[in-house]
């Protein structure tokens, strides 16, 4: 995770932190729990029942005019345009060297599209949106002024259902919609960022504490928790979902973090497009694979990777996998040669090198009861 | 927080029980509070000659990696044997099963530059 030293904000829910005994951290400029009860604790609320967080330093923009799609679809390497009313896209913005400026989630409104982009890149992302102006579209950053509460895990429909106005049966994975959450105005995306089941419920700051008492008044009973960035963390890990700064950024390129499926180059042109094309038709870049730690030392980002006596990378993530046998799991960036699922390389932790299983991610997938 | 009496304690947030000259070593509670969810704990070797206020190990939260010092110098008799396999012992009981490794001290009058527990007290405190 990384932190900052300038002055810290607050979103609308610091008060329920602090009263819920969360652990205040700076992490993109907000102060945020990083846990409350504990961090396996929580983990476990999310894989069994469901875990409240949370996300209001993400950054969010509203993008309205009759030019947006196009635009977007120039700036970004997934396609935009395509999207159905409602539809949620996972999406990644690129410099024309092909690292990631961020990676995103573009909600469609009927008339607008919301932007979701990460807590620590909002500022970069909104300098970089107005380097790009066009006349068709017009931009105003939430960032700070909207809340985001997510409730993920297998028992969340279930414990949000009586409090909408809408069958989240009828909500599919990566569409959303406008309904009410306790009488309060929202939009609830059937998104996350956990491997489990889940919503996002997007609020104006002046409810965000009446939503987030009130999940956690009605399904505490249930097993619901308070979930922080360190549960959270573990979780998007375990899912092989990446973080941004660890396996991508504006150096390591969405190719080379297996997010290959995002890249549509039959869009027209975009940023990067040219340089993603030359890397993945060379086929010769380090790339993000999983690792399974064979011991107890867990691998931690920074640390380096060998295969024989050879340097081959280095790790990105790295942490003890709950959903993963309790086994030790990680991230790295590896050399193609290094890269084979099944292979084995060693990971130096402080100077002894301990053997790890090259595996494909995720690490984690959720059970389907349809 | 717990503090039990009949302990001293490091800034390093390390505890000491002597007997004789056999000192048993941990975390204290404020530690293992502080750290999360223990997953690893790395000791030296039985046999280790260590120094006190040296480095000689780290102990693991899911989050971060923390280096262990030893609040007392001598030779490592014998480690935690129980830790390995549940690492999370550091922080269920801090003060009896999770204790870390056992020492013979080589000068038991080092106890001086450590803390009672008023004084560790006064030092976690707020």
């Amino acid at each position: 995770m990384t932190t900052t030293t300038e002055t810290t904000k607050r979103t609308a829910l610091y008060g329920e932190h602090v009263k819920l005994g969360g652990r205040m951290v700076p992490f993109g400029g907000f102060e945020m729990p990083v846990q409350y009860a504990g961090i396996l604790k929580e983990h476990d609320a999310v894989r069994r029942r469901a875990g409240l967080f949370d996300l209001s330093h993400m950054g969010q923009f509203l993008l309205e005019g009759e030019d947006v799609a196009d635009w977007a679809d120039r700036l970004t390497i997934n396609a935009v345009a395509t999207m159905k009313p409602y539809q949620a896209r996972y999406n990644i913005f690129c410099n024309e060297r092909g690292g990631a400026l961020d990676d995103v989630i573009f909600y469609r409104l009927l008339k607008h599209f919301l932007l979701v982009v990460n807590a620590s890149n909002a500022d970069k992302m909104w300098a970089h949106l107005n380097a790009h102006p066009a006349s068709g579209v017009k931009l105003t950053n939430l960032h700070g002024k909207r809340s985001l509460i997510a409730i993920q895990g297998p028992k969340s429909a279930a414990m949000l259902q009586p409090h909408v106005n809408v069958d989240l049966a009828t909500v599919r994975y990566y569409f959303c919609v406008e309904s009410s959450v306790y009488g309060h105005p929202v939009t609830i995306a059937r998104t996350g960022y956990t491997g489990e089941d889940g919503f996002e419920l997007f609020v104006d700051d002046r409810i965000a504490a009446d939503v987030w008492n009130r999940l956690l008044a009605d399904h505490t009973s249930d097993g619901l928790e308070p979930c922080g960035l360190g549960a959270r963390d573990v979780l998007r890990l375990e899912a092989g979902m990446p973080l941004y700064g660890h396996e991508m950024n504006e150096e390591i390129t969405p190719v080379q973090a297996g997010l290959t499926w995002a890249l549509k180059l039959n869009k027209p042109e975009f940023i990067g497009k040219t340089a993603l094309a030359g890397q993945l038709e060379r086929d010769d870049y380090a790339r993000i694979v999983g690792l399974i730690m064979e011991g107890r030392a867990p691998a931690r980002e920074g640390y380096a990777v060998f295969m024989g006596d050879r340097e081959v990378g280095e790790v990105r993530s790295g942490s003890l996998g709950p959903s993963v046998g309790n086994k030790n799991i990680a991230t790295a960036i590896v050399s193609k040669d290094a890269a084979t699922i099944g292979g084995t390389v060693t990971v130096e932790i402080r100077g002894v090198r301990h053997p790890a299983l090259v595996v494909a991610l995720p690490f984690y997938k959720k059970k389907e009861n349809v | 927080m717990a503090q039990p009496q009949d302990l001293l304690y490091s800034k390093e947030h390390e505890w000491v029980k002597l007997d004789g000259d056999v000192a048993t070593v941990g975390i204290t509670d404020y530690a293992q509070d502080s750290l999360g969810d223990i997953v690893y704990v790395e000791l030296p070797k039985v046999g280790a000659a260590i120094r006190q206020f040296g480095t000689i190990g780290v102990v693991e939260s899911v989050k971060a990696v923390s280096d262990l010092f030893t609040p007392i110098s001598g030779s490592v008799i014998e480690i935690n044997a129980g830790l390995e396999a549940d690492p999370a012992l550091v922080n269920r009981e801090p003060f009896a099963g999770g204790w870390l490794f056992k020492v013979k001290a080589s000068d038991t009058s080092e106890t001086a530059k450590l803390l009672n527990a008023d004084a560790y007290a006064e030092l976690t405190a707020g």
